[in-house]
């Protein structure tokens, strides 16, 4: 049990029937290993999985098919003994808006069976951690999508959770609100929790993940540290070169690097970028702008699948 | 382990009616009461006396059912499907140890104890102005209780299963409607043609009603007791296992 892993999966797959149509395969075979104390993360666009794969690891969909195990247990035997271990926090948000900020924390803690007391007691603890205790016995409509999120978190810590699920915690918020966020969940990680999330967003994960895998299409296309991913399926650098005409330059930029055009710019991955640069200008091109960089998740993504994490 | 969870279900439910208690006021309290008067005295004036009871006593059991019976209706529709649909409330107790059976008890809970501060209050009224004659009337209080569950397990399974609230208006016309109408509420189902009369056979309301009479008046009962009983009890079982069907399989994917 020890030295389980929390989540251990094996060729999972999550089909969803659809009327008069073919399944779907949402999850199409993956392998996890998240061990205690990770922060793991899934990073993928819209429609990859993230959110079906999140739901069978938080016990409420079954996989159709493969092995799965949480916290060493099966989830159909043993989901409700799983999920009160567990802190989930949706994709949709789904707080009770007629109770007040408070009452949403203690309402919650009794789904676990926690005293009335315990209850408020963590509840008071948890709204000063994501600095919400100055709105504790207002309602939550008013509060902005950031502090709503913020609750959302803090409701899912309520049961002292050995798993921490967070399905998109960023997505829709602002830069400022975003920053937030990630301070707690850094808090969080900083504590020795284990946490599970998605996100599309690359630089979440660079953030916050030790390990991710990347996912498209129901599948794990490549996995590490963000930094290893880089190194493996990036350069250090990029140039993302601008051009006032319309003109293909790929053939007479040819041999300084990997080349990605996009529709607006053409991505130039080099080791030493100001040599890459040098090199374009050596050769008589004279782009409109010129931008050096250092890689990111996002360009890794693009090589691995040709598009683009958020379009 | 189903009973302490359904109990913070409850806990749910109390905390928001606490809330929003007073915006009920006028559905479960003033109304019963202003019909009761209105139809019981207004009418009553021309009708006189029905199976040798004024007609204000011989409505309020009655009113008493019909009262429970859209407590039981009407908090099972928009409630129901919102804590799916806007809320999610469903969704977010699905990620705790409460079981889709926690949630349908937890709320029929909540209804009857809704139903039961109504029609207590009711029945306190109607007394004061003469409408109950036995000393068995407080036994309506448990019959009230037993036809919310009949009537609002059903409908629960019916909004957990629907993706859009203009199926209500489908209830409304075809259930509602027509079960207060041929219920023995306002008139012995007996004045009626031997067909409309089967629709009040089927529905938990005349059921109720049959019960609440005899508790508030002393008349016997139209069938035996037992039947009446069994009858809701089935509905109430059946309604109860349909709900907690659809709760399962509306938060399993
Ligand atoms: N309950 C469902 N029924 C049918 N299809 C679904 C269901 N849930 C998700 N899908 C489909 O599965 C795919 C993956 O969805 P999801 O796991 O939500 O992806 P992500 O969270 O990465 O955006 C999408 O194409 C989505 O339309
Ligand atoms: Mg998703």
């Amino acid at each position: 049990m020890a030295d389980e892993p929390l989540i251990y999966a094996r060729g999972l797959v999550k089909r969803f029937s659809r009327k008069g149509a073919e399944p779907f395969t949402a999850v199409d075979g993956i392998d996890l290993d998240v061990a205690a104390g990770e922060a793991f993360g899934f990073l993928g666009p819209n429609g990859a999985g993230k959110s079906s794969t999140m739901r069978m690891i938080g016990c409420v969909s079954r996989p159709t098919e493969g092995e799965l195990r949480i916290l060493g247990m099966d989830p159909i035997r043993d989901g409700a003994r799983i999920r009160s271990r567990l802190g989930v926090c949706p994709q949709l948000d789904n707080l009770d808006p007629d109770l007040t900020v408070r009452e949403n924390l203690t309402t919650y803690a009794r789904y676990f069976g926690l005293s009335r007391e315990v209850g408020r007691r963590r509840a008071a603890e948890l709204l000063e951690f994501v600095q919400l205790a100055d709105r504790a016995e207002g309602k939550v409509d008013p509060l902005s999508g950031g502090m709503k999120r913020r609750l959302t978190i803090a409701r899912a810590l309520v049961n002292e959770p050995d798993l921490v699920l967070l399905d998109e915690p960023t997505t829709g918020l602002d830069p400022q609100a975003r920053h937030l966020v990630w301070e707690r969940l850094y808090q969080l990680k900083q504590r020795g929790a284990t946490l599970v999330l998605t996100t599309h967003y690359m630089d979440e994960a660079e953030q916050l993940c030790d390990r991710l895998v990347v996912m498209d299409g129901g599948r794990i296309v490549a996995e590490g540290s963000p930094r290893s991913l880089i190194g493996q399926y990036a350069t250090a650098e990029v140039v993302e070169l601008r051009f006032a005409d319309e003109v293909d330059y790929s053939a007479k930029l040819e041999g300084i690097g990997r080349l990605d055009p996009l529709p607006d710019r053409l991505l130039l991955y080099a080791d030493d970028g100001d040599g890459a640069v040098s090199e374009v200008h050596r050769r008589g091109l004279s782009p409109s702008s010129v931008l050096v960089r250092r890689s990111t998740l996002e360009d890794v993504f693009l090589h691995l699948t040709g598009r683009t994490l958020v379009d | 382990m189903a009973y302490p969870m359904a109990a913070a279900v409850l806990e749910r439910e109390l905390v928001l009616y606490r809330r929003l208690w007073q915006a009920s006021l006028l559905g479960s309290f003033v109304m019963p009461v202003l019909f009761l008067l209105s139809i019981g005295v207004g009418v009553g004036a021309y009708v006189g006396t029905v199976e040798g009871v004024s007609y204000l006593a011989w409505i309020v059991p009655g009113v008493l059912a019909s009262t429970a019976f859209q407590i039981g209706v009407g908090e099972s529709t928009y409630p129901v499907l919102g804590d799916f649909k806007w809320v999610r409330a469903y969704h977010a107790m699905r990620a705790t140890q409460v079981m889709p059976s926690d949630m349908v008890l937890g709320r029929q809970a909540y209804l009857v104890f809704r139903a039961l501060i109504a029609v207590t209050v009711f029945l306190v009224v109607a007394a004061l102005f003469g409408g109950v004659q036995s000393w068995w009337a407080p036994a309506a209080l448990p019959v009230a209780a037993l036809l919310t569950v009949a009537v609002a397990a059903p409908v629960t399974a019916f909004a957990a299963s629907i993706e859009n609230d203009s199926y209500f208006a489908l209830l409304f016309r075809f259930f509602m409607i027509p079960a207060t109408l041929f219920s023995g509420v306002f008139f012995p189902l007996q004045q009626l043609p031997e067909v409309l009369r089967w629709l009040g056979y089927a529905s938990p309301l005349w059921h109720a009603v049959e019960l609440c009479r005899a508790a508030t008046l002393g008349l016997p009962t139209e069938w035996p007791i037992a039947v009446h009983v069994a009858y809701l009890l089935l509905c109430a079982g059946v309604g109860l296992a349909l709900a907690v069907w659809r709760f399962w399989v509306r938060l399993g994917d």
